[in-house]
């Protein structure tokens, strides 16, 4: 069975900067996956509610606001309610190392500060995915 | 799975959108998840959207979609986007332009076109038929953009809608066989700019050209400033309910699912061909032969065709 990566990407909340979110949603496209964009300032529960309507394996948040500790959590959350606690959440962008582990501990499965490369993003992303899929999850 | 579509016939979104994934990644779940549907189709009337890129579909999409749901119709959406023929991924972008809704009576799914030509992905009605059998009234396609000779676009929909915008060409593009033929009504975006009225009048000038049948309406709109998408509405209503009234409907979704069962059934002989090792090994051989000027390239085609009609595949599958 065919079954591409399919990949949410999403700016939560007022955070305005989407050229990071374009980069990462481009090279994972180049990296064979399906990628939805959807554009700025969405809320948690939107998110939500893209990731389970689009099916997709993995949801990035892009946060260079300042806002991670409070928009992550907040997404995990409204995950949980639609159903989606199984898609692979990853958060990109300007997040200190003590609150990037934070997040790890509350459900992220992977934080990607400045300067990770999109290369390691899709790789980490690929292995993800295919050991979530192989454990039965769908 | 039998599971999974109790659960999408009751109302449940994430059914709905596992089963989708399931008929775009043709799981072998797929034969029985229809069969389950055979008796609840589904009841909508399926729009299809097209027109050249950044011609404003997707905004147009977005704005029916608002028009829709203030008249109290549910309403499924399918936005196809091509895939990179170079990596196979796909950058989706069409719920970008459409209006963030947090409304049960809205689903929006992006697709892939995953290397099918014509403007569709290959199971893209497919995917059509579980929004219908999910219970919409309406759903709306909207095609990769298209341009000359994309007309995958007929075998989907109920009423096929054209979007244009000005700047795109003169009377001898609209002249041409492609889209202009496919139409059953015209939208014409980015009616504030330059060149709209012209491209109105030129369009309606080459319709009237044609004598085989009437001129399809011609509507301007601005998607963007949302004028013009009542109009529009109304003129896909009249064509509905002028197809439901006249009976119409049936015989042109019986013909559709015929062109649909031959297409189905040809790709599938075609990747069954295409994974047969003795069936490619022959192919490079006879390609050989030709090189080698042994026999001409005529020749070799009615080898392989008698070779065809004796593979066992094509006789027992």
């Amino acid at each position: 069975m065919k079954a591409p990566i399919r990949v949410l990407i999403a700016k939560v909340g007022l955070d305005g900067h989407d050229r990071g979110a374009k980069v990462v949603a481009s090279a994972l496209r180049d990296a064979g996956m399906e990628v939805i964009y959807t554009g700025l300032h969405q809320s948690a529960e939107q998110v939500a509610a893209t990731a389970r309507d689009e099916d997709v394996d993995v949801v990035g948040v892009s946060s260079l606001s300042g806002a991670h500790m409070t928009v992550l959590p907040r997404v995990l959350a409204a995950l949980r309610a639609a159903g989606r606690e199984d898609v692979v959440l990853v958060a990109g962008g300007i997040i200190p190392t003590d609150e990037a582990q934070a997040l790890l501990e509350a459900g992220v499965a992977r934080v990607f500060r400045p300067g990770s490369s999109t290369r390691d993003i899709a790789a980490f992303l690929q292995e993800e995915v295919a050991r979530r899929r192989g454990a039965g999850a769908a | 799975m039998e599971n999974l579509v109790e659960r999408m016939q009751a109302g449940d979104r994430r059914a709905l959108a596992r089963l989708m994934t399931l008929a775009e990644n043709e799981s072998p779940e797929v034969p029985r998840i229809f069969a389950a549907l055979r008796r609840a189709p589904g009841r909508a009337h399926r729009l299809g959207v097209t027109g050249p890129p950044g011609a404003g579909k997707s905004t147009l999409v977005g704005r029916l979609i608002e028009a829709l749901r203030a008249a109290g119709e549910t309403v499924g959406v399918l936005a196809v986007d091509p895939s990179s023929p170079l990596s196979g991924g796909a950058l989706l972008g069409d719920r970008l332009r459409m209006p963030v809704l947090d409304d049960p009576g809205v689903f929006v799914r992006s697709m892939a076109s995953r290397g099918t030509p014509g403007g569709l992905a290959r199971h893209s009605l497919d995917l059509a038929d579980l929004l219908d059998a999910f219970g919409r009234d309406w759903i709306l396609i909207e095609t990769v953009g298209t341009g000359q000779g994309e007309l995958e676009i007929l075998n989907e929909a109920d009423t096929t809608l054209v979007v244009l915008h000005p700047g795109t060409g003169d009377t001898v593009q609209a002249l041409k066989a492609g889209l202009f033929e496919v139409g059953d009504l015209f939208a014409v975006n980015k009616a504030d700019q330059i060149g709209a009225d012209s491209l109105k009048a030129e369009l309606e000038w080459a319709f009237r050209l044609r004598e085989d049948r009437a001129a399809p309406p011609v509507r301007m709109t601005s998607a963007r400033e949302n004028r013009g998408v009542g109009e529009l509405l109304v003129e896909v209503r009249r064509i509905r309910a002028a197809r439901e009234a006249d009976g119409q409907l049936g015989a042109q979704r019986q013909a559709r699912l015929a062109r649909r069962l031959r297409r189905e059934v040809e790709l599938e002989f075609a990747d069954r061909l295409a994974g047969d090792p003795d069936w490619t090994g022959l192919l490079e051989n006879l390609a050989r032969r030709v090189m080698d000027l042994e026999i001409d390239r005529y020749a070799a085609r009615a080898e392989l065709i008698r070779r065809l009609g004796k593979t066992k595949g094509a006789t027992e599958a």
